[in-house]
């Protein structure tokens, strides 16, 4: 049976009182593969700043397992952020500490195990992203995709049960974008996580999407959801069909 | 090479004509773009008429300035605009760009007269800077939150961290120090002797160097340094840290950033600035103890003047403010980090923002401590 982890209702998104995206209401079912998709500056990664509590919308709530992101304080607020992981566009780590600092920092801060622990711990995940060995190495050492992969190492550091990814495969080539989509699938299915994934790269989307949102600039609005392999046939959104079948505007409209 | 174009003005009753020709592209049109323009401002209209039929190259820098031409047109009202000569080719990308381009008005500033810019200028200014003022209190209050939340449960404090800042801010910065103090104390002591000479006066110079360096330029001189040095280095690594996203990581990690980054660096310049102003002061006493010697004293009568003339009031007084001005040095240059925006000159901005608002803060405290002093007549 399927259950909702994340609900977000009536979210008005945006910065101060402006909003560039008004009344969203969509359900993540527990497990599930989630992107969010749109064009370029349409808000996809406004949206998700709100829902990982980073920057507060113009109204609207966000529900994880229940429970408010946005109106939450205090230790409800850092309860809330324990059963989530966040890796970012540009993957975030801390330039200053190894690879196996950045993944320890979490389990150091949050945990009481003793140094040994939250090294095994450590370098136990950085096996399941494929970085073991590498632990070492300062994050300006990496290649763009090790960089991707440490990042959602430390996203799973203390086994959150939802992952957001801001544009995973932003920046690689195919190869190890697809390799990155490997992972998140993997790790979807070996570790239960559910993945909120913000990105526009159609490849990624058709490959590892359980369901799909689309948001447009236009409309301030969410256009088409569902399962991308629908989407890219159903042509009631001229909008949603040219995006997902790479057909600009200029082209024949369906 | 580029053919300028060139412009015959013709002014009939029905309408303002213009007639081009040679090339019109962007090396072309910028011998006639201001001609053009400032005639249909002068200009009563009622219409435009373009000529174009004596033009050689068409572009798009040329369909832009005579679509810019047609706007001016529309925009004062003129009844119509003809536009003759051009070939299909060239007519289709004129039509492109008009559809293209913003809307009228779009991008222009809004003329009020010079009086008005000079009002809204000081206006925004004063704005930016209360918002700045205020967001800076807000800071603080919430360092001054961490520091104490901290001092409750000193577990919580990064030590590993503070001693790796003080280190850098504080061990470090020793060279530098000594330079300027000895610097400082060697010239104000010779400046100071030449005059004092002429009345045998010349030992009293050990009480100027003592008092000076103990009570105003041990502290302000080091802490300017150290605004230069490290109120510049926080809020470069932090902004860094910022545009990285890596203050975001800290955030949703659940990790506070003040306790996280900026606590370790107050309480390391809280606690380095005033060891370092100690030797400072010692420093500078000694370049002053190099021009009294050179002037035939010995260094023990320079010692006794010192210590004799300088009371513990005068160096505690001194040292109070150095825990102050490494509070605000931190602070600053941590605030600046965290207010860092986006572009590839925000974290230069930033640090320069750091230097500047710590060395007024200093001034500024290093007034308010002065007067205060007098008035409990330290």
């Amino acid at each position: 049976m399927n259950q909702t982890i994340i609900q977000v209702k009536n979210l008005y998104a945006g910065y101060h009182d402006q909003a560039i995206m008004e009344d969203l209401t969509f359900d993540i079912e527990k497990g599930e593969i989630f992107v969010i998709l749109g064009g370029s500056g349409c808000g996809k990664s406004t949206v998700l700043k709100h829902m990982i509590g980073l920057l507060p919308p113009v109204s609207g709530r966000v529900l994880i397992n229940g429970q408010d992101m946005v109106s939450a304080t205090g230790k409800s607020r850092i309860r809330l952020l324990r059963q989530i992981g966040v890796a970012f566009q540009n993957s975030a780590l801390f330039g200053s500490m190894t690879v196996l600092e950045n993944i320890t920092l979490p389990l150091k801060e949050f945990t009481f195990l003793p140094e040994d622990a939250v090294t095994t711990i450590a370098r136990a995940k950085l096996g399941l992203v494929d970085l073991a060995g590498k632990g070492h190495l300062l994050p300006g050492e990496l290649s763009g995709g090790m960089k991707k992969r440490a990042a959602i190492a430390r996203a799973i550091a203390l086994d959150p049960a939802i992952v957001f990814l801001d544009e995973p495969s932003a920046g690689l080539d195919p190869l190890t974008s697809a390799e990155i989509d490997l992972l998140i699938m993997d790790l979807a299915k070996t570790l239960g996580i559910t993945f909120v994934i913000v990105t526009h790269e159609l490849e990624s989307i058709f490959t590892i999407a359980d369901t799909v949102i689309m948001l447009e600039k236009d409309t301030r609005g969410i256009i088409a959801r569902g399962n991308p392999n629908d989407l890219k046939a159903d042509t009631s959104n001229a909008y949603a069909y040219q995006f997902f079948n790479r057909k600009p505007k200029r082209d024949k409209k369906p | 090479m580029t053919q300028p174009a060139s412009l015959t003005i013709d002014q009939t009753d029905s309408a303002l004509v213009f007639a081009f020709s040679g090339h019109l592209d962007a090396g072309g049109i910028a011998g006639v773009w201001e001609r053009a323009c400032r005639r249909i401002k002068k200009a009563g209209g009622p219409a435009l008429a373009i000529d174009l039929s004596g033009i050689t190259y068409f572009d798009t820098a040329g369909a832009a300035f005579i679509a810019h031409l047609e706007r001016m047109a529309r925009d004062r009202n003129w009844k119509k605009t003809d536009i003759t000569g051009l070939d299909p080719d060239a007519f289709s990308l004129l039509e492109r760009i008009r559809e293209r381009h913003s809307e009228p008005g779009h991008g222009t500033v809004p003329s009020g007269g010079a009086l008005r810019t000079f009002v809204e200028n000081k206006g925004r200014f004063l704005g930016d800077f209360l918002y700045d003022a205020q967001t800076f209190i807000a800071f603080l209050g919430e360092i001054f939150w961490a520091f104490v939340s901290s001092l409750v449960h000193p577990g919580r404090i990064r030590w590993g961290e503070t001693l790796r800042v003080a280190e850098r801010a504080g061990a470090n910065a020793l060279p530098i120090v000594a330079l300027i103090s000895f610097i400082v104390g060697l010239v104000m002591a010779f400046q100071s002797a030449i005059p004092m000479k002429m009345f045998g006066a010349e030992i009293y110079v050990a009480n100027l160097i003592g008092l000076a360096m103990v009570r105003e330029l041990g502290p302000l001189m080091t802490a300017i340094v150290l605004a230069g040095r490290s109120a510049s280095a926080f809020a470069a690594e932090i902004g860094t840290m910022k545009i990285n996203e890596e203050i975001d990581a800290l955030t949703v990690m659940g990790l506070e950033p003040v306790r996280f980054l900026i606590l370790p660096r107050v309480l390391a310049s809280t606690l380095m600035t005033p060891l370092l102003t100690v030797f400072a002061i010692l420093v500078g006493i000694l370049g002053g103890a190099v021009v009294v010697l050179s002037l035939g004293h010995p260094f023990v009568a320079y010692y006794n003047q010192v210590v004799g003339f300088v009371s513990w009031g005068d160096f505690v007084g001194g040292i109070i403010k150095c825990f102050v001005f490494g509070i605000l040095i931190a602070a600053t240059g941590c605030i600046r980090g965290y207010q860092t925006s986006q572009g590839p000159s925000a974290v230069g901005d930033a640090a320069t923002r750091a230097v500047v608002s710590s060395i007024i803060l200093i001034a500024v405290f290093d007034g308010i401590f002065s007067i205060l002093y007098y008035a409990l007549g330290v």
